[in-house]
């Protein structure tokens, strides 16, 4: 179907403050989508109860309105705008809890405003725990088991049914708080009883916990013809267990077979044809047990969320953007890709490179706080890094994090001895990759730290590599005594200046700079363009990196 | 990789002179033939044991291979058919629990030469612009003069029958014998997963050698033919050509995957072409221009057939079309129960949006009978 023609002006709700869990990524998506529309010749409206946005520059929306994110503010707005369509995917829950509430008082039925790019009861059925294992049960698509208990006898009762280790979930409670593992016997009561007294309804679900499954995460996009893609496939280097914010993710997805993705990538679409009827972008997650790669559906937002602004830098495709377009009636396939120009918007985007996202705490700033990573998203920012390995993105993601490292390596070390580490890593917490990096250093096996981890061994050997390089540099020395080719190879493993200055003796980062230009290992810039060089790009961005030539547009 | 036991350098020479360097992997030797590109993230086994990748020396744009391994079960044919590899990563050390063994094992076991740690991004590039051509790479010669006077002997792809070559060399029979239906598959080079994809849908299949007559196709006395996928140049087959003639003239339900696609379109009259540098991936979307709706589908085909000759044929209808080049991409025969596509609609590696071409096909049988 082409554009809807109905529609000429267009409400979007922001996602008003910035808090942790819904940050700059929803100003990135509400911007993208308000352009997208005036693209279209139609008149954007915008709400948000945040000034430090760019979507409340006046330059992005035809009206921009300052007020707080209620029911008071959007019938305002609707009294003195003419408004056709309301948009509330773009500024997360906020803006969905927004939209379900002037629903439920009539005040879009009032004004004539139709809901566009959403279906309510699919967001109910979505984010309902229950709803959600019913409808996955019905579709024959496995989830953990699990069951509701409303007192502490129901769920030592169902725990003794499930067995451990559990996840306890109250219901009602915003971010998952209240929450927790049950790894042992012991540990159960307490955890019920916490769960229980958090529920506003004395509620909990008492589910499997699939400690050390791996986690994956697909971004789709769908029309109103049905028509779905996979617009990106993340994978979490932290196992199940650890919200999916504070892990570090990667794309495309490094250690999936094609028959594993190819059963991901069904269940996804499968999922998304069967929930409601709206045009847009969402997200679903997956656990893998990495003995059977049996798979389990974990969630499904059927929005823009948080991982699709990663998911559209990740690509180069502007998931809100194309989103935006598909909610006022176009379908995929009379889109173009927007980087290329030629090509169609429908296809999936193919990566000829690495994308490591690195979240980022501040727990120096809350004093006090539990830094163990759990349930509960606790980071308030991320870095994502782009290279043509591993090593390199992991390395360059480490350096953007603004603390101290200087990449993998050189940050504050812990100083434990093996049996201190090996304890410490039993516990995630925000600094587990430079920890895991002294473990390995200190010769424990990968075996022993995939066992304390669950962290897939490929990961681990990718870390042993960038130890290796780092030895030998440490090894040779000296900066006059290294060969430019090993240089290069240091530089493709994403060892900035600075840290090879720190491992080599007497030396400066300007000196390892200098050294670099003398001999030619300098930086190229190569494209992001959505197809891994199939098709010529008119509009791509650039990242660095140390191999062949740099591309001009 | 110390400063001083670095692996060995490797060479890639491309035909119009361009010279790539890169790090050897797999065994230590030299191979040449056409370049081609794979863009998809997964699958790299299933692509690699594809016949129809027979006499390519095959770039994967994607940054690694071989991190998952390989498994058994994982091919389209008992041997790797891609000729040389040409790769950014290789990872030495794997990761999936599934897996039977290393890639690395796996290529040299298959004396498979590759290169790896190559711009393989400027490479896919240059190719996109140039165009497909032939290249050597070589992990024992160093002295470029006599990699070109090597890769001088290696055939164009252009008029190169391949077909014969690698198709069983007796028939065989696959799947159920007791199943409702019979095909008879003509093989040239068939992914497994094809003939899986029929046998599952209640067929019980004779797959014969590529130059097999049509009479003995016919004598199974099969409820529809199939002709498979394969690799080489449809216009050097002037036997299938005329095989698939005979074929359509026995009126039988008729289908036809990607070389099978361009060779029901020659025996229509319709000429086919090499392309600039083809299609291969997992990501190419199609237009199913009968149902209206879309479909993302994996495809490997160098050679295409002729759009406007198509377009202006009385006894054809074009039934899928390419989003990204608007390509002929699946024809049906207007006053016969024959169809083709040319993508793979069995994937493997890929996307499972296609398979109810098998369906259609089946239905067509049904209808037929």
């Amino acid at each position: 179907m082409p554009l809807d023609t109905s529609i000429k002006s267009v409400l979007i709700i922001g996602s008003g403050p910035i808090v942790i869990g819904q940050a700059c990524e929803f100003d990135y998506s509400g911007s993208q989508a308000a352009r997208s529309l005036r693209e279209e010749g139609i008149k954007v409206t915008l709400i948000n109860s945040n000034p430090a946005t760019i979507m409340t520059d006046k330059l992005v929306a035809d009206n921009v309105y300052l007020l707080p994110l209620t029911p008071e503010s959007i019938e305002r707005i609707l009294e003195e705008v003419q408004i056709d369509a309301v948009l509330p995917t773009m500024g997360g829950q906020t803006a969905l809890n927004l939209s379900k509430e002037v629903e439920e008082l009539g005040i879009w039925e009032k004004f004539n405003v139709r809901l566009i790019g959403v279906d309510i009861k699919a967001i109910d059925k979505a984010e309902d725990r229950d709803l959600f294992r019913e409808w996955m049960i019905e579709m024959g698509i496995p989830v953990a088991p699990a069951r509701v208990a409303n007192s502490l006898l129901e769920g030592k009762e169902i725990a003794q049914e499930i067995g451990i280790p559990l996840v306890i979930r109250p219901s009602f409670t915003l971010g998952g708080s209240g929450g927790g593992f049950v790894k042992s016997k012991d540990e159960l009561e307490a955890a019920l009883n916490a769960g229980l007294n958090a529920s506003p309804i004395h509620e909990v679900l008492v589910e499997k916990a699939v400690l050390g499954w791996k986690e994956f995460e697909l971004e789709l996009l769908r029309d109103s013809a049905d028509n779905v893609v996979i617009i990106c496939t993340v994978e979490n280097f932290d196992p199940m267990g650890i919200h999916t914010g504070d892990s570090i993710t990667v794309a495309p997805a490094m250690t999936l077979s094609d028959t594993a993705f190819q059963l991901m990538r069904n269940t996804a679409i499968d999922m998304m044809r069967s929930l409601g009827n709206f045009a847009g972008g969402c997200n679903v997650q997956f656990a893998l047990n990495p003995e059977t790669e049996e798979i389990i559906a974990i969630e499904i937002n059927p929005r823009v969320s948080r991982s699709s602004a990663l998911a559209s830098k990740a690509t180069g495709y502007p998931i809100a953007k194309i989103a935006a377009k598909l909610a006022v009636g176009y379908n995929l396939d009379e889109l173009q890709n927007q980087i290329t120009q030629t090509t169609s918007a429908y296809f999936e985007p193919a990566l000829d490179y690495v994308i490591v996202k690195m979240p980022r705490w501040n727990f120096d700033k809350f004093k006090g706080a539990d830094d163990t990573l759990g349930l509960q998203m606790k980071s308030v920012g991320e870095v994502m890094a782009i290279g043509r390995s591993f090593p390199e993105a992991l390395q360059k993601a480490c350096q953007s994090l603004e603390n101290n490292a200087t990449g993998l390596t050189s940050i504050s070390r812990s100083k434990m001895r093996p049996e201190e580490l090996m304890e410490y890593l039993k516990r995630p917490t925000w600094d587990r990759i430079f920890r895991l990096k002294e473990a390995l250093e200190a010769g424990i096996s990968i075996k022993t730290l995939r066992e304390l981890t669950h962290i897939d061994r490929w990961f681990l050997y990718q870390i042993q590599d960038i130890i290796k390089v780092e030895q030998q540099l440490k090894a040779i020395g000296n900066l006059n005594d290294i060969q430019p080719e090993f240089m290069l190879e240091c530089k493709k493993m994403g060892f900035s200046d600075e840290q090879i200055a720190t491992v080599l003796k007497d030396c400066t980062p300007e000196q390892v700079y200098d050294y670099r230009k003398a001999n030619g290992v300098t930086r190229i810039y190569k494209m992001v363009d959505t197809c891994s060089a199939e098709f010529a790009a008119v509009t791509p961005y650039f990242y660095s990196t140390f191999e062949g030539k740099s591309e001009k547009v | 990789m110390s400063q001083e036991n670095s692996p060995a350098q490797a060479l890639l020479l491309l035909e119009d002179g361009t010279l790539f360097r890169g790090k050897a992997y797999g065994k230590t030797g030299t191979t040449a033939g056409e370049i081609c590109f794979n863009t998809g993230m997964t699958g790299y086994q299933e692509v690699f044991t594809d016949p129809s990748y027979t006499g390519q020396m095959l770039i994967m744009n994607t940054c690694y291979i071989g991190n998952y391994g390989v498994n058994e079960a994982d091919v389209e044919s008992d041997s790797v058919k891609i000729r040389g590899l040409i790769c950014k990563n290789i990872t030495k050390r794997y990761s999936r629990m599934v897996a039977t063994g290393s890639l690395e094992d796996y290529l040299s076991a298959n004396n498979i030469v590759a290169i790896q740690d190559v711009d393989t991004r400027s490479l896919v590039q240059h190719i996109r612009q140039k165009g497909a051509m032939n290249c050597i790479i070589s992990s024992e010669i160093s002295d470029i003069d006599t990699l070109k006077a090597e890769l001088a002997k290696v055939p164009p792809m252009e008029g190169l029958e391949l077909s014969s070559q690698i198709s069983t060399t007796a028939p065989y029979y696959y799947g159920d014998k007791d199943a409702a239906l019979k095909i008879s598959v003509l093989d040239l080079g068939v992914k497994k997963n094809i003939l899986q994809c029929l046998a599952e849908r209640g067929t019980y299949l004779k797959v014969f050698p590529a130059k097999t007559p049509a009479q003995e196709l016919l004598d199974f006395q099969p409820d529809g033919i199939f002709i498979s996928n394969g690799p080489g140049d449809p216009a050097s087959m002037p036997y299938a050509i005329a095989t698939v003639k005979e074929l359509l003239a026995a009126n039988k339900p008729f289908f036809g995957i990607c070389l099978g696609h361009q060779l029901l379109a020659s025996a229509m009259g319709i000429p086919t072409f090499k392309m600039q540098h083809g299609h291969r991936g997992l990501n190419h979307p199609v237009k199913n221009l009968i149902t209206g709706r879309s479909e993302i589908t994996t495809q490997n085909h160098g050679f295409g057939i002729e759009p406007e000759a198509t377009r202006n044929h009385p006894d054809i209808e074009i039934t899928h079309l390419n989003l990204n080049d608007q390509s002929i991409e699946g024809i049906r025969i207007k006053n016969k129960p024959a169809f083709s596509v040319q993508y793979h609609p069995e994937s493997t590696p890929g996307p499972f949006d296609s398979r109810y071409l098998f369906d259609d096909f089946i239905a067509m049988i049904r209808q037929h009978q």
